[in-house]
């Protein structure tokens, strides 16, 4: 394909995955608003105000950062997952096959729909957080890098989760047993100073803990861990992450016979 | 000489758990030709057409569309390729029009081609009235037809036809062909078409390779194949029921009901004996026709054979 042609089937498909998740906005970008609007409110304005400063923020400051960025973990992840999957699922993933679309198009077609979701329900997320708060951003350039590498990582697990996956079941287990527990544990809520140091030690095996913690740098200019190290990470994970979609794609594992 | 639309040579196909379905087949189909791959349930066709179509990883053995290559140049091979397969794959939530609009821009189609092409296609094929409607609202000939649509697109060079006609009455199957014949002539799409009403593959095709477990047993034109039909068998409708089977010598007579016998004539028989000598009986016949089409005959005594001749090479395998 021409270079042309490549970004034609490129936005074609970023579009169709863009008109996907709209079209079903109830499903796809309202649960997310009123579930982090709930957090707000009971964690930051009835809980929060009890807890007091947490690294030397309010309560309400200290959790906004580590939300949006759940929130845009958890979207983009699904969202490539759902749709890839249903794609399998009703064989429509072979109009991309027959077609002399590459390989690397079809991936990041699907990954940048992912990010779509995942920064706009981040963006609605971060409007309903000023209701509740004055946010500030301290260093607005790292902030928005460290969001988009997230979203295109989780992005790509989604990817990989949705080929790997044969029924629908499949496509459930893993945000709901290993992506929810680890966002949680990512220190969202708390600060990993608050624990032991065992624990600590165990936290840093979190990769979530890494995104969240630039991320919140990135907000209110503190982090528990050194943020140049949280960033190289996120970037090896990306690029050992698409490589492994990549190949799969290539020797057409799990959707090739 | 021109480079065949479609080359096959030494196709092996062996699945995960061992089942080898197809044992190196040899297979050429000229460029313009309108052509049948014919074979039972499980003989090897759609694996053979998805090899071709990139949808089934080949064991061994080597494809070429038009002279490319699929091992070399696979996304140049798919440009001129079509393809519309037995089963509907498509997303039945998606709009009609946006279904063949994100085909085109799969392949690289700018918009301002691909929605005039997709208004002339949908028109063609009656679909247009329904281009706003979702996909799964459409009756199972229109999803069919949608998928003609979708796959003509681009303007491939050769079009898969994996059953395009099934579940669809007649008189659209029979509308489908003409379209399809059109297609061929007018634009001269070469034409690789698997089905399971023979008559079509009678009525369409100029070629016809036949499969059976895996390999090609026959390849020729539909004509030779039809002159090597030996027999063929005739209902006819009688004016009164017969008591009594009646006898015409020379000839192979089965009484199908009270008013009904089926007649099997070899080839250089003549029909006006049966006649004759069902007049002298006082039998009076009121009409005729084929009991099946003559495509139809050959392809089951030849898939039969070929059954028998496995059979018995399985047992003698067996024994040794």
């Amino acid at each position: 394909m021409t270079p042309t042609q490549t970004a034609i089937a490129l936005w074609t498909l970023v579009h169709k995955e863009i008109k996907r998740f709209t079209r079903i906005w109830p499903q796809t970008l309202l649960p997310p608003s009123i579930t982090m609007t709930m957090y707000f409110i009971i964690f930051g304005s009835l809980i929060g105000s009890r807890i007091g400063a947490m690294d030397g923020f309010n309560y309400m400051d200290f959790i906004v950062p580590g939300l949006i960025m759940m929130a845009v973990i958890t979207n983009s992840y699904s969202n490539v997952a759902s749709s890839f999957f249903s794609n399998k699922f009703q064989r429509s993933i072979e109009e991309m096959m027959v077609s002399p679309m590459p390989n690397w198009v079809i991936l990041c077609g699907f990954v940048l729909g992912g990010m779509a979701r995942g920064l706009g329900v981040g963006l609605i997320v971060t409007i309903v957080s000023l209701f509740f708060t004055r946010l500030s951003v301290a260093h607005p350039l790292l902030t928005l890098g460290v969001v988009v590498l997230t979203a295109a990582l989780f992005s790509i697990g989604g990817f990989i989760n949705a080929l790997l996956g044969k029924k629908f079941d499949d496509i459930s287990i893993v945000p709901t047993f290993i992506l929810t527990p680890l966002t949680y544990l990512g220190g969202v809520f708390y600060s990993i100073s608050l624990l032991p140091n065992f624990w600590q030690g165990v936290s840093m095996l979190n990769p979530i803990l890494y995104m969240v913690n630039v991320f919140r740098y990135g907000f209110l200019g503190v982090s528990d861990i050194p943020v140049g190290w949280a960033l190289a990470a996120i970037v090896a994970f990306i690029v050992v992450l698409f490589t492994i979609a990549l190949w799969m794609l290539e020797h057409g594992k799990g959707i090739r016979s | 000489m021109a480079e065949p639309a479609l080359s096959i040579r030494g196709l092996t196909k062996v699945y995960g758990n061992g089942f080898q379905a197809l044992k190196g087949i040899d297979l050429d189909v000229a460029e313009g030709d309108f052509f049948a791959l014919l074979g039972p349930n499980g003989a090897g066709k759609s694996t053979t057409l998805g090899v071709v179509c990139s949808l089934v990883q080949k064991t061994d053995g080597r494809v070429t569309i038009f002279g490319i290559d699929i091992d070399r140049d696979f996304a140049r091979a798919k440009y001129h390729l079509g393809v519309v397969p037995q089963e509907f794959n498509f997303n039945q939530f998606e709009k009609v029009l946006d279904i063949v609009l994100a085909q085109a821009g799969y392949y690289g189609m700018p918009r301002r081609e691909a929605l005039p092409r997709a208004e002339q296609l949908l028109r063609d094929l009656g679909l247009w009235d329904k281009r706003n409607g979702s996909a799964r609202m459409l009756s199972g000939g229109m999803k069919r037809r949608l998928m003609i649509a979708r796959a003509l697109m681009h303007r491939p060079r050769l079009l898969i036809l994996d059953e395009p006609t099934a579940g669809v009455d007649i008189e659209l199957r029979r509308s489908m062909w003409e379209y399809m014949r059109r297609i061929n002539r007018e634009e001269g799409t070469t034409i690789i078409l698997t089905t399971h009403y023979l008559e079509e593959a009678e009525s369409l095709c100029r070629n016809v390779a036949i499969i059976n477990h895996g390999e090609i047993i026959r390849n020729t034109s539909v004509r030779e194949l039809l002159a090597e039909l030996d027999t063929e068998t005739f209902l006819l409708d009688l004016a009164r029921p017969v008591k009594q089977l009646p006898v015409i010598e020379g000839f192979e007579v089965r009484q199908v009901d009270g008013a009904q016998l089926a007649v099997v004539v070899h080839r250089g028989q003549r029909m006006n004996d049966i006649f004759t000598a069902l007049g002298e009986q006082g039998i009076e016949v009121v009409s005729m026709r084929n009991r099946a089409n003559r495509l139809e005959e050959m392809f089951v005594s030849m898939v039969e054979q070929g059954n028998s001749d496995k059979a018995a090479a399985d047992e003698a395998e067996a024994r040794a």
